[in-house]
């Protein structure tokens, strides 16, 4: 079945990572798929959300709500995003006049891998990519949304890729939005928990399917020099085809 | 008087707060469907004891069918804890193994209740016995080498005694000295710790003994950086003998 | 009574000077939590130290979850059984004291700390008692109980190996299970024989058995003892008290007056619920099937006892628990059993460890109890101290929502009081995130601007300095997605 898909390009794949949102395009049209985009979003409210100051918010998800109301299907390249619009949209809706709205979109809002292997049925998109690589579980697609599995059996099926899981994969990274920027010094130190644990896979690529936890892995990477390259699942799957 | 005024002032915004409902547990505000795990008919607490006992039985640790399968788990549990557990045949080999035990153990002087195995292990070790049912003095009590007790049940799922003030010599003999030495009989094994509730309210009704509890294991501690070391302040060995 | 006490002096590290002003605190919380995060993220052989230990805990944990037939169906149940007693709290907490007091039990409720600390130094006045021996409470941390005994003259000694330890250094504990997992041995050894004049060893064992032999003529010579209790039993009128050591044991059982403290959060209806609570509070908490003792006392010694306590008190304690019970959002947050498995879990924690909260409660919970039993606004900086990952949500045996509550805390915070910069803040990043055509020029800009970063990366001058002094920032694109789009578009 075809489907008009509509992707929601968060602010930090937009302006550091289009990369990603063009690796979800070329995939999304090898599939099949019609695709649409909203020029007009950017950012779906998570960091005023975040900080305490939900009125703030409103006034950015409220145009996200509008936008996105008579889309078919939302496709999300984070699963941070992802659970904003799926889980916490709710939350911030609640008891108001678009409570209702904020369900709907919630229900045909999906993470990237999700949408993949439980929507389209899809888990082999016949990419190479003759490398070892690590996975890292971005903290609300695995807890808020319970996305596990998923990017796990598309990598699988990617030829020459050999995945070895690390210790802490699990683990935040330490970005957690405004948190990095309000409390650098565990940022960091969470970051080099995680860079450690990858580091220890003796592996060149972190992949995850949340962009924001890649920036923030990325600059503990580069600062601590260690030679290791963040990759979007998206981009894994856009390779050797 | 402020105990009366507190009481009822806690009371009373405990009713205020409770005026306004709140959403059940287990799922949050704004999310339409409950997570996987099951969710009762009715508050698990208010059901009936036996659909209670038989709910938790499907959750607990596994424990087996038959005696048989109580004991060797009763014994993986020990072995884990680093309880020493004999089962002995019949009453010889308990005589036997007790013999034992004073002789690895160099006993002179053991601390103990009166009760129909503790008077026959008496018997069987002959050593100077420090009985406490009469009350006692805690420093003798602490210089003992062992104290010996019965108990009410021993716990397969989880290797543990279970003991009342009232079984096993009051409340100081089963933990003052460093040696504490168990002796049960082979129907006193239960399979879990839902038997062990019904077996405590079937027994006392009413009427409980001021102190009841679970002993699993010798005293313990992992303080100093994890690092598990036995005898923290109770008994730095545990036997449970069983006949 | 010729032997003086041994005078214990009132703690003033920055440890013990923890979360009110009863000890005057030297700086603002939220300060002091800063400065503390900084100085202890800084410190890779206390990061490790604290890695090491948990990464024990995780080992035993798993193996003892995974012999559960269905945790998940137990921590259901667990979460509806809290909800069933938290749900109907007075009814329980009346039939608990109708039960336990017909057994010659006396009960207090105390409204504050003060008053709760005012009963038990009456009772032991009253009784001309002098020592003290306690068993772990950490209810009795929160109402500052050793303080208070402290400054009228009674000795006071704590049991509990790691309570001790953190005693002896005269500081707070450093986690609600672990007190003392901070320490190496190596410190232990150093601070017992500076105290105790003990020789040095690096035996856990050893250093174990020197507390030992401390505290067994402490049990048989205190006249009172003062423990917390896990449980509330409503049906049987029964505390229940979970440890390993033994200590607790002793310290109910030796001294002519037991004295149990206890938050009013803490009743279950029945006493077969602890055939559920009893292992998963084991479990959850250090990774054990069941702790060493699990005691259940139903009043003091009872007519016919070989032995006990002449008198046993309980003290139900509220201190604000009742401001959050009025919270229906947070309602939850009383169903804790104080397992400490959010802490083991939480990042964070991990990271800044459990002094650098400057709280009773340590960690996620604590983040969360904390403005409630407290205020708002000075605490408030602990539910921001999050990456809202939600480790402590899904680790929690009975349910509770932690992470979700910590995005509460802040949104009831900033509309309580907001924060005008932050306000406005985020007012500006609502309206610019708003208007494509200005995000978009902002963004052609920013690769000139980024050429220029390098002159003041990683300094102070550096407008992205709490980025980059830890991390390389990344490059915006001269192509962004929004780009490629619109040439695609055409």
């Amino acid at each position: 079945m075809i489907m008009k898909i509509t992707l929601f390009i968060p602010c930090f794949v937009d302006s550091f990572y289009p990369q990603t949102g063009r690796a979800m395009v070329r995939i999304f049209e090898k599939l099949g798929h019609t695709l649409d985009y909203k020029p007009q979003l950017t950012c779906c409210g998570q960091p005023p959300f975040n900080a305490g100051y939900w009125d703030e918010s409103r006034k950015v998800a409220v145009k996200v709500l509008d936008a996105l109301g008579d889309a078919e299907r939302v496709v999300i390249a984070s699963g941070s995003c992802g659970a904003m619009l799926k889980v916490f949209y709710n939350e911030l809706f609640k008891d108001t006049l678009r409570e209702a709205d904020a369900r709907a979109l919630g229900e045909k809002t999906f993470e990237f891998s999700d949408f993949l292997v439980n929507e389209l049925g899809v888990t082999d998109i016949g990419a190479k990519f003759p490398h070892a690589v690590t996975w890292h579980d971005g903290c609300h697609g695995l807890r808020e949304l319970g996305i596990k599995t998923e990017p796990r059996a598309l990598l699988s099926n990617v030829e020459g890729l050999e995945l070895r899981e690390m210790g802490e994969a699990a683990t935040c990274c330490g970005f957690g939005g405004l948190f990095s920027a309000k409390f650098p010094s565990i940022s960091v130190a969470m970051g080099q928990v995680k860079t450690k644990s990858a580091v220890e896979t003796d592996t060149k690529y972190i992949v995850s399917n949340d962009g924001s936890c890649l920036m923030h892995i990325q600059g503990v990477l580069d600062r601590e020099r260690r030679g290791m390259k963040c990759l979007h699942l998206a981009e894994v799957l856009n390779q050797g085809w | 008087m402020p105990t009366t005024s507190s009481r009822e002032t806690i009371l009373s915004a405990i009713r205020r707060a409770l005026a306004v409902p709140a959403p059940k547990p287990g799922h949050h505000a704004g999310e339409s469907e409950p997570q996987q795990e099951p969710q009762f008919q009715n508050t698990f607490s208010i059901l009936g004891q036996e659909a209670a006992t038989s709910q938790k039985r499907t959750w607990l640790p596994p424990v087996g069918e038959s005696w048989d399968a109580w004991a060797d788990l009763f014994a993986a549990n020990s072995l884990d804890l680093k309880t020493q557990w004999i089962l002995c045949a019949d009453e010889a080999e308990l005589k036997t193994q007790l013999q034992r035990l004073r002789a690895e153990n160099g006993w002179t002087k053991i601390g103990l209740h009166r009760g129909e195995l503790t008077d026959l292990a008496a018997e069987t070790l002959g050593l100077e016995n420090f009985y406490v049912d009469d009350g006692y003095d805690a420093h003798q009590l602490e210089k003992c080498d062992a104290g010996i007790t019965q108990c009410d049940a021993l716990v397969a799922q989880t290797g543990s005694v279970l003991s009342t003030n009232q079984s096993a010599g009051g409340r100081v003999l089963s933990i003052l000295p460093p040696h504490h030495v168990v002796i049960a009989r082979r129907e006193q094994l239960l399979p879990d710790l839902p038997a062990a509730f019904e077996l405590m309210q079937e027994k006392y009704g009413d009427n409980y003994p001021s102190l009841m509890g679970f002993i699993t294991g010798p005293s313990r501690t992992g303080d100093i950086e994890r690092i598990l070391v036995l005898g923290a302040h109770g008994p730095k060995k545990l036997t449970v003998l069983c006949v | 009574m010729a032997i003086a006490p041994e005078k214990i002096e009132v703690p003033a590290g920055s440890g013990a000077a923890h979360d009110d002003n009863f000890h005057n605190p030297p700086e603002k919380p939220s300060a002091q939590f800063h400065h503390d995060a900084d100085e202890k993220t800084a410190d890779l052989r206390h990061r490790d130290l604290i890695q090491s230990a948990l990464g024990k805990y995780y080992v035993a944990r798993a193996g003892k979850q995974s012999k559960f037939q269905n945790w998940g169906a137990a921590r259901q149940a667990a979460a509806e059984v809290k909800w069933e007693a938290v749900g109907h709290l007075d009814k329980y907490l009346r039939e608990f004291e109708d039960k336990i007091s017909a057994r010659g039990t006396k009960v207090f409720w105390a409204s504050t700390e003060e008053e709760a600390r005012d009963y038990i130094v009456g009772v032991i006045k009253d009784a001309g008692a002098r020592r003290i021996i306690k068993s772990k409470t950490m209810t009795g941390e929160e109402i500052h109980l050793n303080a208070a005994l402290e400054k009228e003259g009674f000795e006071v000694a704590e049991s509990d190996l790691g309570e001790y330890i953190v005693q002896l250094r005269e500081e707070a504990p450093y986690h609600f299970v672990f007190p003392a997992m901070h320490l190496s041995r190596g410190e232990i050894s150093d601070l017992f024989k500076e105290k105790l004049g003990t020789a040095a060893t690096d035996s856990p064992e050893e250093l174990t058995m020197i507390a030992r032999e401390v505290m067994r003529e402490k049990y048989i010579a205190a006249d009172v003892g003062i423990s917390g209790g896990n449980f509330a039993i409503a049906e049987t009128g029964m505390i229940s008290i979970t440890e390993n050591e033994g200590n607790a044991r002793l310290s109910v059982s030796l001294p002519k007056i037991h004295i149990a403290i206890m938050g009013i959060e803490k009743v279950l209806p029945k006493m077969s619920d602890l055939a559920l609570f009893l292992p998963m509070l084991a479990t959850a908490g250090a990774g054990q099937a069941l702790t060493g003792y699990n005691t259940l006392l139903g009043g003091p010694k009872q007519p016919g006892e070989i032995d006990g306590p002449e008198e046993f008190h309980v003290v139900l304690l509220d201190n604000g628990r009742t401001k959050l019970l009025a919270d229906p959002e947070q309602r939850d947050a009383l169903s804790c059993i104080r397992c400490g498995a959010c802490l083991n879990v939480c990042p964070i924690f991990k990271n800044v460890g459990g002094h650098t909260y400057g709280t009773t409660y340590q960690g996620p919970i604590g983040s969360v109890i904390t403005p409630h039993f407290k205020e708002m606004q000075t605490w408030k900086h602990l539910s921001s101290a999050s990456s809202l990952c939600g480790a402590c949500t899904e680790t929690c045996p009975v349910k509770i929502d932690l992470a979700h509550h910590l995005l509460q805390n802040r949104r009831n915070a900033a509309q309580q009081k907001p924060v005008w910069s932050e306000k406005w803040a985020m007012k500006g990043f609502a309206w610019f995130m708003n208007q494509p055509r200005l995000y978009r020029l902002a963004l052609k800009l920013a690769p000139l601007a980024q050429a220029f970063h390098p002159l003041v990366k990683g300094r102070r001058l550096d407008p992205l300095y709490v980025w980059t002094a830890g991390r390389e920032f990344p490059k915006v694109k001269r192509e962004t997605f929004k780009d490629f789009w619109a040439k695609r578009e055409k």
